[in-house]
This record gives C-alpha cells, structure tokens and sequence, in this order.
C-alpha cells in the first residue's frame, strides 16, 4: 500500500497544475476561519481557530480523536453552529440564517465516514436528486452530470443499483460522486476511509488522489498519513481543540520538533517504511 | 339456536351495519392518516408555537376516553351551533382521535431515521422541505408500516363506540335486533364473527405490506431463537 502510494505520489504531482508547498494564488481564499470557538454545552472543542485555505489547495487535518478536527469541517459547511469567530467560503460568509447556510452548501461538498447514501434510491437518483431540486436542473442534464462523475469514480453501469447491493469502497465512491455533482468549490472529507475493509481503502484513497490532480480545494479529516505525503499541501495537526501545527508535509513527518506530533506519529504507521518484522521475532 | 330462516331476516340488517362500520372506519382512518402526518410534523417544527399547540392537542386527545370526545362532538357542540350527523360526527371524533396516536408514531419514525441521511441531504444543499419530502419521510415511512397498519386493525374495533351516538353500525344494529328478539347469545356471536372477518382481512393486508416493504430477510428459512424465545419464522 505504502510503495503504491508513494508511486501514484509523482503521478499526482505531475498532474498537479501548482507544486505542492508553493502558496496558493493570492486574492479570495476559498475557506477562511478566524477566532473559532465552539462548546458543545459546557465542553469546549474548538479553541479560536485560524486557518486559510487557498483556492486549489489540499489540506489534510490529522490529529488524536476528540481533537475537534470532525468538528471543524462539519462547521465548514453548517453541519454544526459555532459560539464566535467567522467562517468565509468563496468569500460568502456563514452566518446562522438559512439562506447563507443554502449558498455556501452549494459550494462545499462533504462526504463522511459512513457514506450517507440514500439507501431507498438507485445510484443514479442518489446523485441526482440535489441537482435537481437544490439546483433546478432538468432531469436530462442532471443525469448527464452524474454518469459523468460516476464514470470518473468507477462506477457506469451501477446507475441503477441501490445503494445496499453495493460494496463500501463503491458506496464511498458513489458519495464521491453525489458530492461533486453539485459542482462545488471546496470538498469536506471526514475520514472517508475509517469504516472501509483495508482493501477497499485503495480504491477510496485512489479516487480522492485523482480528484486532487484536477485542482480540486480538499480538506480531508483522514488517518491515512500516506495519502497527506502523496497529495496534501499543508498538513494540519490539532489536538484539544486547538491547532498545533501547520506545515508542508515533508516539513511535518521529518521534521517537527513537537513532542506531541512525534508520539501521535509513532502510532501511526511512517508512510514511507513498510512494517519489517525485527529477524527475531521470525526466528 | 336460530332457524335457518331467521339467520336470513337477520343477517341483511347486520351486513348493512357491517357495511356502515366498514365506512365510518375507512374513512376516518384515511383522515387520521393525513392529519397524523401534519401533527406530527407540527410536533417537530421550527416554530415553537406550532410545536406547543400540537403536543397539547396530543396530550388531551391520548388523556380522555374516545367515547367522551365522541360524546362532545355529537352533543355538546350543537350548544356551539355546530350540529353534525352521526356519521359526521362519529368520522370526526374517530380521525382525530386516531391523528394523536399517529402523529407520535410518524414523530418517532421519523426521529429514528438515521442523523447521517438529513446531514447528507443539507450538505447537498436540500432545504428543508426538501429533506424531509424526498429523504426522510419515505425511510420514516418504512419505519412506521407497522404500528399504522396496527391502527387499521383497531379502527374496526372502536368505530363500535359510534353506536352510542345513534350511528347505525354494525354494534348497534346487533344492540337493537338482540333486544328485539332476546337472542343475545346468536346474534353477539354473529356481530363478533363479522366483525373478526372485517379485522382479519386488514390484519393481512397489513402483514402483507410490511413484508413487501422489507423484501425477503436472509433469515426466511426456520425459525429463530432468541434467548430462548421462539421468535415466528421471519417473513
């Protein structure tokens, strides 16, 4: 897995319109926060959060569970409200109101751990159903759009399955294509491969690594270091609700002095090292 | 026992009741149907004042004997100037008295449709209504087959209090002929075998569209033990 991430790593850079660590071009960011805090009741899990992410970017947010990373992306797109601080998407504000909520969810689409699907319909209709009624696009335009995503996921010929008669690679994917559909500007990723058969996760892993080779803005919520090495711009550590460190990731697995970031990535497999099991354990 | 040829003068009155408890009970459940679907959306609407009117119209309505709202409708609202016939009144009394037992079960049903499906849907960019049209309500739907067509059943059941606000049903046919005749025993038994034949066939019906909404499970072959609880082969 490791070696095939790290050769799909220069395929993507390759494709990739702007270097991975150069800054992303100036003018409107695509998602700006600045001083976020949110309480879950008495619990406070974001502390005054700053972050800006440029058009085309691709961030991947990593960190313990409870650091509040599913947190902040789901207030990204409203999924939860926030105490204080702004949220920019595109340069529209997120305010409490439906109507600013609507506008930037039709920018920013998200896909989440256990897929979401609409399990009472078909593939196609899945796909379909924003577009149409959050949209108004006509049925046959609609449909157009989505066998075009659905063929860049994998997936023709599955339009008319229903989501249960799927595996969960193919139903992620099919939530990859649900997503794009709406043509957005920005995708949400929440670990997207943590409920996945570990052989499934490939072919996840695979299309979001396609999608970031077309200059899609991405923020992936994921415990797969090797994907943040393959395709991640900046890496982004949190941990008690706070960000720790933010950095290009050759700068962040190499490099950081952070104590805590070396223990949380002793835990995680180092992308680039397949597992040897020491000769005497073989013996 | 009756002779055969007083079965024949008596069983045409208590179809007659039969078909007049078969129409009080459809139509009230059809009633029911909708407005228990409006309530319970009014019970989880964004409006607090909506959300307030609706749970007391459930509380009291779940609170108070049927018999005594079919008692108000018929008598006490004529003191209002609003007079309605039995049938009228006894359809009105039985919907809304059903429509609060049934906006609590569409209520639950549609709370316990899984969280992920309404984020997945505003993340798309659903309004609201939209949700609810196109996404919630058809997985609640599936969830609420059961107890609805529970109502059904017991529709049958109850339509029989209208008897005591003079609607010529299926009960107070039975009432007035035993009391003319003092053949208790023959006709009460008559009235209940029609009145299983009426609840048996919608018991069915209903089974049958729990089981074409679910599909087949994969345990349809024998039967399964639970904790030592023979559970009925499921279908």
């Amino acid at each position: 897995m490791n070696e095939w991430i790290g050769e799909r790593r220069d395929v993507v850079r390759k494709e990739m319109h702007r270097p991975p660590g150069e800054a992303p071009e100036s003018g409107t960011d695509a998602v700006a926060i600045a001083g976020l805090s949110k309480s879950f009741g008495d619990v406070k899990v974001l502390h005054d959060i700053d972050l800006r992410i440029g058009k085309g970017e691709r961030i991947v947010i990593c960190g313990p569970s409870g650091s509040g990373k599913s947190t902040l992306i789901r207030c990204i797109n409203g999924l939860e409200s926030h105490e204080s601080g702004a949220i920019q998407v595109n340069g529209h504000s997120l305010g409490d109101d439906r109507k600013s909520k609507l506008t930037i969810r039709k920018d920013v689409g998200m896909v989440f751990q256990h897929f979401n699907l609409y399990p009472h319909l078909t593939v196609l209709r899945n796909c379909t159903l924003s577009p149409i009624k959050a949209l108004g696009m006509n049925k046959r335009e609609a449909e157009e759009i989505a066998q075009h995503y659905l063929m860049k996921v994998k997936l023709s010929g599955h339009e008319h399955k229903l989501p249960s008669q799927l595996s969960g690679g193919q139903q992620q994917r099919v939530a990859i294509a649900r997503a794009l559909c709406m043509r957005p500007k920005v995708m949400l990723f929440d670990e997207p491969t943590s409920a996945l058969d570990p052989e499934l996760v490939r072919e996840v892993l695979e299309t979001m690594l396609e999608l970031a080779g077309e200059g899609m803005t991405m923020l992936c919520v994921t415990h797969e270091m090797g994907f943040a090495k393959a395709v991640a711009d900046r890496v982004v550590f949190m941990d008690g609700g706070r960000i720790i460190e933010v950095a290009p990731p050759e700068e962040f697995f190499r490099s950081t002095t952070n104590r805590r970031i070396q223990s949380f990535l002793s835990h995680v497999a180092s992308p680039l090292e397949s597992f040897v099991p020491p000769k005497a354990a073989l013996a | 026992m009756l002779a055969f040829n007083e079965l024949s003068s008596l069983l045409p009155p208590l179809l007659e009741g039969a078909l007049v408890t078969v129409e009080v009970s459809v139509a009230s459940y059809l009633i029911a149907l909708v407005a228990g679907l409006a309530i319970g959306l009014a019970r989880i609407s964004r409006f607090s004042p909506v959300r307030m009117l609706a749970a007391c119209y459930v509380q009291f309505i779940r609170g108070t004997p049927l018999l005594l709202q079919l008692f108000f409708i018929y008598y006490v609202l004529p003191y209002a100037n609003v007079v309605l016939s039995p049938f009228q009144a006894g359809v009105l009394g039985l919907s809304l008295n059903y429509a609060a037992y049934m906006a609590e079960v569409f209520r639950s049903g549609i709370a316990a449709v899984p969280k992920g499906q309404s984020e997945a849907g505003v993340s798309l960019a659903l309004t609201n209504t939209q949700l609810m049209t196109y996404v919630v309500i058809p997985q609640a739907l599936k969830i609420v087959i059961p107890p609805i067509g529970n109502f059904f059943v017991a529709i049958f059941k109850d339509s029989a209090l209208v008897s005591v606000i003079t609607m010529k049903d299926l009960m107070f046919t039975g009432q007035i002929l035993a009391s003319s005749t003092f053949k208790h025993f023959e006709i009460f038994a008559i009235v209940a075998l029609i009145y299983f034949m009426l609840s048996y066939p919608a018991a069915k019906l209903v089974e049958a569209i729990e089981r074409k909404l679910n599909g087949h499970s994969e345990k349809s072959n024998g039967r399964r033990r639970v904790f030592g609880f023979q559970l009925k082969r499921a279908s």
